[in-house]
């Protein structure tokens, strides 16, 4: 029944027997322990579950895990190296979250936005964000956030 | 990554929040983060008919399915043993009480009604399982409007219930009230629907139950606002297990809005199930079941009067509201549209006569019950709308006739009509601060103008008012509630003069475990890295209430300084003990005691805490040891106003409203953390906002909730909103000992009423002068044309 895959996962490698419709969020979740990773949904809308798969955010309810083999995947507990990412200290520094559920998945987002567009406008940072949502901080402080990460990485 | 340094964190302090780094790292444990040895997983099976009769249940095949451990029905409890019973905590007169039990038992009343349970050894199995469960329903005819659901000949959800109706109530003089109007120069009327709103805090709910059935005793991990009040429910109505062999924790929790106060079914199950198996039991629930379980907010039908003299002064005001309750009454739902709704009628201003009336109705719909404001939007809504078409009606300009009816700065203690007595307040000053930083006698001419080239710019004002820190226990008691409303708290400081606070509240978000340690700073002197706080576990604290209704600053903090108060007098005697001096003749400043003009023979706090833990030299009659438990029981309510502005732009061709800037100022007494109650404005207008322009739960004819999902749901994303301006005018409450207020739900209070009269105001050459929430383009284009 199950299917090898061997993925790097924050770093270090990883080998599994997978079923076929086991979602790589629930790998992260369930077989290696990074909960960090979030579920928020079941239609891939709350972006929750947001991961970097070869240096690409993407929702990981959306992606089997054996479509993951031979990739490398960041999720939030890979993030810091050391020191927090720019983007976790900013959103430390400009109270980007509250209850901290849709953070790990919006932080990893945001970082995917700088890596694309690192100098957005606000505009611009609103709209890369629009497949993340956030219920309690109504994104002002984590639009704020993005903005001061871009100029710490710009600097 | 170190904590803030010494010295910082003070009451009054932007400090950064010491939940975060745990937060940011994904190092955080939420319930569905959880695993304990042996865990099993739970799914419920639920109705996908609004109303049906249930013939029978066959699950043999879910039950040969490899993995499936068992499925139980709602025969199955019932041959437990356990009383099975989902209860409402808030009693009103010649309510009608329909049984609420664990699961359906023979009818169905709402889609997402549970049916049955599936118990398997993973969670894809159990979700599986579900398929093969075959049901044998007679579907009926359901109703989800609550005025269509009172008519003669509508379907009954409880037949003990006729016309739906689960209580009639209502507040103030109506004989007066009638009297004004027959007086009344001009008269303000709406017809308004309140719009039914699904919460979505981003965490669904989850429980995670631990039954060891040689102690008998329950652990269970849950999505909760409130532990203790979910322990007690549970061991009283639910499952009939002792009190203090329930212990009730709440991991980290993704947000809560309301919804993880009720108790809802699902937990009970899980813990049930794990009584029945032997093992942990986790349930999560699916996006879909949120939508299908989470209670829902709002949901009025509504008809609103205002009468004025000719002066534009308020004269009376009459309101007649149909508030849905849905298929069952959840926890403390039938408070929401009454006590929380029709006692906040009066608004800001200075009313002579009021008279609400209320029916709450049964519908085939999820239950409805306290979403965030809970009641105070609704009633800010009706009236912030009626006194702008007060405005309208009588060509004064809306906030001239705000002013004119504003209730006195020098008028307070003001008592109203509808029971509250609003403790302080200044609403001119609050307004005309907003004025001003919106730029309101410039934006006019410029409103003008863009007319001129057919661009349709809007203002709308919303001075708000709210009850909230619920609340004095015996005025809550005498009203119906089944629960008392005082708040816990114990500063335990430790031998080396380090301290663990313990709260009653249960924070979900609202950066608890750093305002608080900000307030036991303030008050012990001792650096705010040395002081931590602990919440959300039955096991650990004293009994508390929980975090809801913006109460925790009031009275969770309010616990904690009256306890932190203690501790400091007990130091004193002990220092003065030890100085040999009278403790009258002792100054406390920056955690030190001394002798007045002598600060160099100091006993600090951590000096004096060493010696009450040795206890080889304390004065007569003090017993050792140093920490102070304390249940603080507000006097009154608290009240928190503030002034919201939003401008919008209504686009002439698509009727696409752009919210263009947001203005905020808001009066919540002495703030502790700025930042943090920025923050929570913030969000609280956001989903204010949400209510106005984007969000709705829509039922067809047939209560089936066709809004089911995230895809039909519009939870606002970041570039439906603007960035707010925020501002404050600071009005202690005088009778707490911190002159706080709440500030957790002001944002979704004032926003819906200033959004929608911004849209009304832009449309007003169009002769508009009402269009239900959300405003979409649709319904404004065609109000347009």
């Amino acid at each position: 029944m199950g299917i090898s895959i061997e993925l790097e996962v924050n770093g270090a490698s990883v080998s599994k027997e997978v079923e076929p419709r086991l979602l790589l969020a629930h790998l992260l979740r369930e077989e290696l322990g990074l909960t960090g990773t979030k579920i928020g949904c079941d239609t891939s809308q709350c972006g929750s579950c947001t991961i970097l798969l070869d240096g690409q955010a993407v929702k990981s309810c959306t992606v089997l895990a054996v479509q993951a083999d031979g990739s490398e995947v960041t999720t939030i507990e890979g993030l810091a190296n050391g020191e927090y990412h720019p983007m976790q200290q900013a959103f430390w520094d400009n109270h980007g979250l509250q209850c901290g559920f849709c953070t790990p998945g919006m932080i990893i987002s945001c970082v995917d936005l700088l890596n694309s567009n690192p100098q957005p406008s606000e505009d611009e940072i609103r709209h890369g964000l629009e497949g993340n949502l956030c219920r309690c901080t109504g994104y002002h402080n984590i639009v704020r956030a993005v903005q001061a990460a871009a100029e710490t990485m710009n600097g | 990554m170190a904590g803030e340094s010494n010295g910082a964190g003070v009451f009054g302090s932007s400090i950064r929040r010491r939940e975060d780094p745990e937060l940011i790292t994904g190092q955080a444990k939420y319930t569905d983060d959880l695993q304990l040895s042996g865990m099993v997983y739970c799914t419920v099976l639920r109705s996908d008919y609004a109303h049906a009769k249930i013939n029978g249940i066959d699950a043999s095949e879910a039950e040969a399915l490899d993995g499936v451990i068992a499925v139980y029905t709602a025969k199955d409890i019932e041959a437990s043993g356990v009383p099975g019973g989902i209860p409402v905590g808030w009693l009103l007169p010649d309510m009608k009480i329909p049984e609420h039990y664990m699961l359906a038992k023979d009818t169905t009343r709402y889609v997402g009604d549970g049916v049955a349970i599936v118990v398997a050894e993973d969670q894809y199995t159990a979700h599986d399982a579900l398929d093969l469960i075959y049901v044998d329903y007679d579907p009926r005819d359901g109703v989800a409007d609550p005025k269509k659901a009172t008519e003669d000949g509508a379907p009954l959800v409880h037949d003990e219930a006729p016309n739906n109706i689960a209580f009639d109530w209502e507040i103030g003089d109506k004989g007066q009230t009638d009297a004004a109007f027959a007086n009344a120069a001009h008269v303000a009327s709406l017809d308004i629907v309140n719009n039914r709103l699904i919460p979505n805090a981003m965490e669904p709910r989850a429980a995670l139950a631990d039954y060891n059935s040689i102690t008998g005793e329950l652990t269970l991990y849950m999505t909760t606002q409130n532990p203790h009040i979910h322990r007690l429910l549970i061991s009283l109505a639910s499952l009939g297990l002792p009190e203090h062999k329930i212990r009730v924790i709440a991991p980290e929790v993704g947000g809560g809005f309301g919804s993880k106060i009720h108790h809802y079914a699902d937990e009970a199950i899980a813990a049930w199930a794990s009584m029945q198996v032997g093992r942990p039991v986790k349930w999560t629930a699916t996006r879909t079941e949120t939508y299908l379980t989470d209670a829902h907010g709002r949901d009025h039908v509504t008809h609103g009067e205002l009468a004025m003299d000719a002066d534009g002064r308020f004269i009376g005001l009459r309101v007649d509201t149909y508030a849905a309750m849905g298929a069952y009454l959840s926890t403390f739902a039938p408070a929401v549209p009454t006590y929380l709704y029709g006692t906040l009628m009066s608004g800001e201003y200075d009313l002579p006569a009021i008279h609400c009336h209320v029916y709450g109705v049964f519908t085939h719909t999820v239950p409805v019950d306290a979403y965030r404001g809970a009641g105070r939007p609704e009633a800010t809504f009706i009236v912030e709308r009626l006194v702008d078409e007060a405005a309208r009606v009588s060509g004064i300009d809306p906030a001239e006739i705000r002013r004119r009816n504003f209730v006195s700065p020098d008028a307070f203690p003001y008592q109203t009509q509808v029971a509250l007595e609003y403790d302080s307040g200044n609403y001119e000053g609050a307004l005309d601060k907003a004025l001003e930083a919106i730029g309101y006698d410039d934006f006019r001419k410029e409103q003008a103008a863009a007319r001129e080239e057919g661009k349709y710019l809007g203002i709308g004002l919303s001075t708000y008012i709210e009850a909230c820190g619920l609340a004095p226990s015996a005025v809550v008691g005498s009203l119906g509630a089944q629960a008392g409303q005082w708040e816990s708290a114990v500063v335990r400081v430790h031998a080396t003069g380090k301290v663990t606070v313990y709260s009653g509240c249960s924070g979900h978000g609202q950066g608890h475990e750093t305002t608080f340690a900000q307030i036991v700073a303030s008050a012990l002197g001792v650096p705010y890295d040395d002081i931590d706080v602990i919440e959300g576990d039955s096991g650990v604290m004293p009994h508390g209430w929980g975090t809801y209704g913006s109460r925790s600053a009031a009275t969770g903090g309010s616990a904690i300084a009256s306890a932190a108060e203690k501790v400091v007098d007990k130091a004193r005697t002990i220092a003065a003990h030890l100085l040999e001096a009278a403790e009258e003749d002792l100054e406390f400043e920056d955690g030190n005691f001394f002798v007045k003009g002598s600060p160099d023979q100091a006993q600090s706090l951590p000096d004096v805490a060493l010696q009450a833990y040795l206890a080889h030299n304390l004065p007569k009659g003090i017993e050792p040891a140093l920490e102070a438990t304390s249940f603080y029981d507000p006097a009154n309510f608290v009240f928190p106003f503030g002034t919201h502005i939003a401008v919008v732009e209504v686009c002439a061709s698509t009727g696409q409203v752009d919210l263009k800037r947001y203005l905020a100022v808001d009066d919540v007494g002495n703030v502790i953390n700025p930042m943090i109650v920025d923050g929570q404005v913030h969000g609280g207008i956001a989903q204010g906002v949400g209510q106005s322009l984007y969000e709705t739960a829509v039922y067809d004819d047939g209560a089936n909730l066709l809004s089911g999902t995230m895809l039909d749901y519009a939870v606002p994303k970041a570039h439906f909103l603007p960035s707010f301006e925020t501002d404050r005018t600071v009005t202690p409450c005088p009778h707490n000992p911190l002159g706080v207020k709440g500030v957790g739900e002001a944002g979704t209070i004032a926003s819906p009423a200033a959004v929608v009269n911004a849209v009304v105001d832009a449309l007003s050459p169009f002769g508009v002068n009402h269009i239900d929430m959300p405003v979409t383009s649709e319904k404004v284009w065609n109000a347009m044309n």
